[in-house]
């Protein structure tokens, strides 16, 4: 059966998708012809020709409802279809942002609560929901880091230190901030170099942000000095919240001595993302940060809610108050866990995360062979020496079904495979998971060219990725039907 | 396979040594294998003064962006306009017409830090090898 992957393949020219009535007014004119935009080739198809074709797209789709979605560092949990119900409830989807306060009170009450359970989970004293992602969550904490230091009169602190295993969002969210980057070296074991830190935190350095667990899923064990270096020198300690998911009620970013700390409510908080819907980044922070927050905040007073902004805030991010209605899925799913679940998540987490880092063990090299938190860190070395790359394996998964893990990410591991089942798993899922990447381990030894022609049965096969970067074209023209 | 007359750093980049104390460089055919597709090349301007290790520009494949660093200290001569045209001439012919940047050199002894093709051929073997284990 021949695919259409555009609509303009469908289109017949006159034909239409509605019937309009007889005309009872006066007709007036076109605008004139040179206004006209005739490169548009607008496509003209009929109402089921276009419900089929769109139909037909999302049946290629693939997500959290479809199969497994290891992504590491990205959290893809399943999504309980109770936070929809919740999130289109009247009361909170009928609502206006200029609306008083005081009609609101419900809608304020839940985003109070929002911002007091997430100090809690993160030991910290306050938080703003107003970032609409995680990378704004990291702006808005250096956005606070730099005007803590500059209402300090330190204007020398213009450097943010990072880690060689840093989200790529990291040393971006710095640089947007108009401040610099030092890459703090990784150790042996995959933890922060020590040493490294003590050469490079100077009185330059406004703060050191860390990923906690790092990106290699593992949990650092130096933190108290590395948190005790940092503030000796005068600096903060940032925290990127991005694998929260693998700390839930077991420790705090706060205990860990983090100045603040910027979440993911998509990622940890089950709220769709990833093509499914937008995000939320809430920063939650320590006292001495609390009067730069971005605005508005919550508050309550004697059972009254309203917004405020704190004096010296870093100003609005985002348009009213972020994204409302993911805060409403993320409150739902707290509120349906409690505390005592919250640490399951947890503890589910991590064990399913090690339980493939054993199964795999022998068929993959593990760069840093110790107990793992939410994800674990293979490399495809071994794959590698048979002429067999990373790229090679993921795009072979998806002939099993499977959506592939994070590839050639952390940047210190070569030939990444990074794999986070998160606690939504069944054993059996992950059974099935093992069993194909073993299953692809032995066609890289014993039939290369299978793994280096993948995918073979996916609607399209391999794309050009280097052609797509190279020759970027997001416009259909109409001289692509005639070519 | 490596140029017998070429120098090579250990960031796996190469430099030609030419008369009147110039030198091309690019990067060496381990670097582009294990970087992959190259989509875009972020050179110095021709005039910048460059320091030997120091970084001086971007690489960028479809896996991730890498920093290109100067084998040798001096200016900035020329660019290999083609390869920031056509990226792909880096993968495809590395030690020739994938040249990246010409530079005058200003210390020419800092070359005696450089490997020789001999001595690279055994420090990419172990790159390899390491990545075999």
């Amino acid at each position: 059966m021949k695919r259409h992957y555009l609509l303009p393949d469908i289109s017949q020219a006159g034909r239409i998708g509605c019937s309009l009535p007889h005309l009872d007014v006066p007709s007036s004119e076109l605008p004139p012809e040179e206004l006209l935009r005739q490169e548009l080739g607008l496509p003209e198809v009929s109402e089921v020709d276009l419900v089929r074709y769109f139909t037909a797209l999302s049946k290629l789709n693939y997500g959290v409802d479809t199969g497994f979605y290891p992504l590491g560092s990205c959290t893809m949990k399943y999504n309980p279809k109770w936070h929809e119900d919740v999130a289109k409830l009247p009361g909170l989807t009928a609502l206006h942002p200029y609306q008083s306060e005081q009609s609101v009170q419900g809608a304020l009450q839940l985003m109070y609560r929002l911002q007091e359970y997430l100090a809690e989970i993160t030991g910290m004293n306050a938080t703003s929901l107003v970032p609409v992602a995680g990378a704004h969550g990291e702006l808005a904490g250096l956005l606070m880091v730099k005007a803590y230091h500059q209402a300090r009169g330190d204007k020398a602190r213009k450097k943010i230190l990072l880690t060689d295993s840093s989200h790529g969002t990291n040393p971006a969210s710095a640089a947007m901030c108009g401040l610099e980057t030092g890459v703090v070296a990784s150790d042996a074991r995959g933890d922060l170099d020590l040493k490294s830190l003590e050469s490079m935190m100077n009185e330059e350095v406004a703060a050191l942000t860390l990923t906690m667990p790092s990106t290699l899923g593992l949990f650092d064990p130096k933190i108290a000095e590395i948190s005790q270096l940092v503030h000796e020198r005068g600096g903060l300690l940032g925290g990127d919240g991005a694998n929260l998911n693998a700390l839930l009620g077991q420790t705090k970013f706060g205990e860990l001595g983090f100045d603040y700390v910027q979440l993911n409510l998509h990622k940890t908080f089950s709220t769709p993302h990833g093509g499914g819907g937008p995000g939320s980044g809430p920063v939650c922070v320590k006292e001495n940060l609390i009067d730069f927050l971005p605005t508005p905040l919550v508050t309550e007073d004697n059972g009254r809610y309203s917004f405020m902004s704190p004096p010296k805030s870093i100003g609005k991010m985002a348009d009213f108050y972020g994204n409302f209605g993911v805060m409403v899925k993320a409150y739902a799913y707290l509120r349906s866990l409690g505390p005592e679940e919250l640490k399951r998540i947890s503890e589910d987490a991590v064990l399913n995360a090690n339980y493939v880092k054993e199964k795999l063990k022998p068929h993959y090299f593990l760069p840093y062979d110790r107990t793992c938190m939410h994800e674990v860190v293979f490399s495809g070395k071994k794959q590698k020496a048979k002429g067999v790359a990373t790229v090679d394996i993921a795009k072979r998964l998806l002939d099993y079904g499977l959506h592939p893990p994070t590839v050639y990410f952390p940047l210190i591991v070569s030939e990444a495979l990074m794999t986070e089942p998160t606690e939504t798993e069944s054993k059996e899922t992950l059974d099935n998971y093992i069993a194909a990447m073993i299953e692809i381990a032995r066609e890289a030894a014993e039939n290369p060219e299978v793994l280096r022609n993948a995918p073979h049965n996916t609607p399209v096969r391999r794309l050009d990725e280097a052609r797509a970067f190279r020759q970027l074209d997001l416009r259909w023209e109409i001289d692509h039907q005639k070519k | 396979m490596n140029p017998k007359a070429y120098k090579y750093t250990k960031d796996h980049e190469w430099l030609c040594p030419e008369g009147d104390n110039k030198g091309k460089m690019g990067l060496a055919n381990y670097a582009q294998t294990q970087l992959g597709d190259i989509v875009f090349l972020d050179l110095p301007a021709p005039g910048t003064q460059v320091e030997q290790f120091k970084k001086m520009g971007e690489v960028e494949s479809v896996k991730a962006v890498s920093d290109l660093f100067s084998p040798a200290s001096g200016k900035v001569a020329e660019i290999n306009q083609k390869a920031v045209d056509e990226p792909k001439l880096v993968n495809e012919d590395p030690y020739d017409a994938g040249w990246l940047v010409r530079l005058e050199l200003s210390s020419p002894s800092e070359l005696d830090a450089l490997m020789s093709s001999d001595e690279y051929d055994k420090y990419e073997a172990e790159a390899s090898a390491e990545g075999a284990q």
